[in-house]
């Protein structure tokens, strides 16, 4: 590829006080419009990664360009955070205010628009989701695929170059997940999701990598494996779309 | 969950201007305290009233809310007759029922019920993010409205956090005892909550940083002009004056 990746680690390493290395001399590079799906096991630093990436936490080693420019110190990250969006796992901690339309526009109003054109912003955002009608909506009172869904679209009023998804589809009901899927589909912009569903991943995602051992891996080995499935008259011959 | 029942209306005091609200409530209660004089409090008693007729409010569900003050009362009531010294009323064996006890305690009934009637009827027919917003209009400290607004949002959060750990109590076969291993385990239950809302209150700042924040909260709110405003805060100040006046006369003659 001839193109510079947006985003770049190299070399990142992090452990937590006291414990065993989270991220060992990790790599990634993330290039324009790529959709990266990471295949993480509980445990093995995804949301680590994430907050390295954000500056919200120090690797002990290693350097982090982003946007052609290499980043470290508290003021570069916040010019990162302009650009890239973080989704966090639990969207409780992403939405604290009180009503869904002041949760959107918070960001647009933080990368100094005017109040108008934040509410515009946040309309639009949300009409994209789905979601028009839910401005006046209070956040606490959401079910949890509304709460995950608002906070996608917090993230996205930030018009983001990048988007950092942690686990987005866990603990969705279908017909939620089908809308994420769709969503995240009709984004042209980069994403990197992790998950530890497969199937999501290969849908929204072009490339899949694993997180082991505190590095990311590509595992292209083609496994033969089995399957299995049953139901109801599952002894008829039948077709599966 | 803290339900704002009385904050759902479309009466006259709810479309008022929340900030006037605010600031009548403020002074209201200001005066009221302040004011010894029985004329003085019961027309007070009488205004609260009439702003809870206006106000459309649940008169049961209002008489429930004022109920848990009375239970306060009735303590006052108890003890303050009996321990207050001055010249005796009435006698009952060895006690004595003092005047300027019995006095104290009905200033003190008619001042809390006056105030309690007046807020439920002028602050809670807002909803949170709207006494919220109105506090920073006010130029009240941005901390301050902040502090409130993120733990009226959080507060829930923590509850839910604190039932988990109840429930998850319970589950394994705890009942609550007088003994070592009941207050061991509520004191765990406890610090657990204290650390989960520590960890909880980190994520919460990332992920206000990933956003931009900084320091900054701003208000989307927008308090539209009405005469209806004028004429209500007008009507308030003359009222709250006028109680000013019953005081000072009522202490003169």
């Amino acid at each position: 590829m001839n193109k510079k990746p947006i985003i770049e680690l190299e070399g990142i390493c992090f452990s937590y006080p006291g414990g065993t290395p989270v991220l060992r001399d990790l790599a990634l590079s993330l290039y324009e419009k790529e959709h990266i799906g990471l295949i993480a096991p509980n445990g093995s630093g995804k949301t680590t990664l994430f907050h390295v990436i954000m500056g919200l936490i120090k690797p002990d080693a290693g350097c982090i360009t982003a946007f052609g420019r290499k980043v470290s110190g508290e003021k570069d990250f916040i010019e990162v955070r302009r650009r890239v969006g973080l989704l966090f796992q639990d969207a409780d901690d992403q939405l604290f205010s009180p009503t869904v339309l002041e949760d959107v526009a918070f960001g647009p109003l933080n990368l100094g628009k005017s109040r108008d054109e934040a509410i515009e912003i946040s309309r639009k955002t949300l009409s994209f989701l789905g979601l028009a009608g839910f401005e006046e909506r209070i956040t606490i009172k959401l079910s949890g695929g509304e709460k995950r869904l608002v906070a996608l679209a917090t993230v996205l009023a930030m018009e983001p170059k990048v988007l950092l998804l942690d686990e987005p589809s866990a603990g969705l009901d279908e017909a939620t997940k089908h809308r994420l899927v769709h969503t995240l589909k009709a984004l042209d912009i980069s994403y990197l999701i992790v998950s530890h569903e497969f199937d999501f991943l290969s849908e929204v995602t072009d490339k899949i990598y694993t997180l082991q051992n505190g590095r990311i891996e590509i595992d292209a080995t083609p496994r033969i494996h089995e399957h299995v499935h049953a139901h109801a008259y599952g002894e008829q011959p039948h077709r599966h779309q | 969950m803290i339900n704002e029942p009385f904050a759902i209306g479309n009466s006259i005091i709810h479309r008022i201007d929340p900030r006037i609200k605010i600031v009548a409530g403020t002074l209201f209660s200001i005066v009221v305290a302040v004011s010894y004089r029985f004329p003085t409090l019961l027309s007070a008693l009488v205004m609260a009233g009439g702003l809870i007729l206006a106000a459309h409010l649940d008169l049961r569900a209002v008489t429930k809310r004022l109920l848990v003050v009375a239970g306060f009362l009735v303590l006052l009531w108890v003890v303050m007759p009996l321990t207050f010294e001055g010249p005796s009323l009435y006698r009952i064996g060895p006690l004595t029922i003092t005047r300027p006890g019995v006095t104290l305690a009905a200033q003190i009934s008619l001042k809390s019920l006056a105030i309690l009637t007046a807020f439920t009827a002028l602050i809670t027919t807002m909803n949170f993010s709207a006494l919220g917003h109105a506090l920073d209009r006010l130029r009240l400290p941005g901390k301050l409205v902040h502090l409130l607004l993120l733990t009226y949002r959080y507060v829930f959060v923590i509850e839910q956090e604190y039932g988990r750990l109840v429930r998850a109590a319970k589950v394994r076969g705890f009942r609550s005892k007088t003994n070592l291993h009941t207050y061991k385990t509520i004191a765990y239950l406890i610090a657990m909550l204290f650390v989960r809302s520590a960890a909880r209150a980190d994520r919460v700042d990332h992920a206000m940083r990933c956003r931009g924040f900084n320091g900054r909260f701003y208000c989307l709110t927008d308090f539209p002009r009405h005469w209806r405003n004028w004429v209500f805060g007008s009507l308030m100040m003359a009222l709250i004056l006028g109680l000013g006046a019953i005081e000072v006369l009522s202490v003169k003659c």
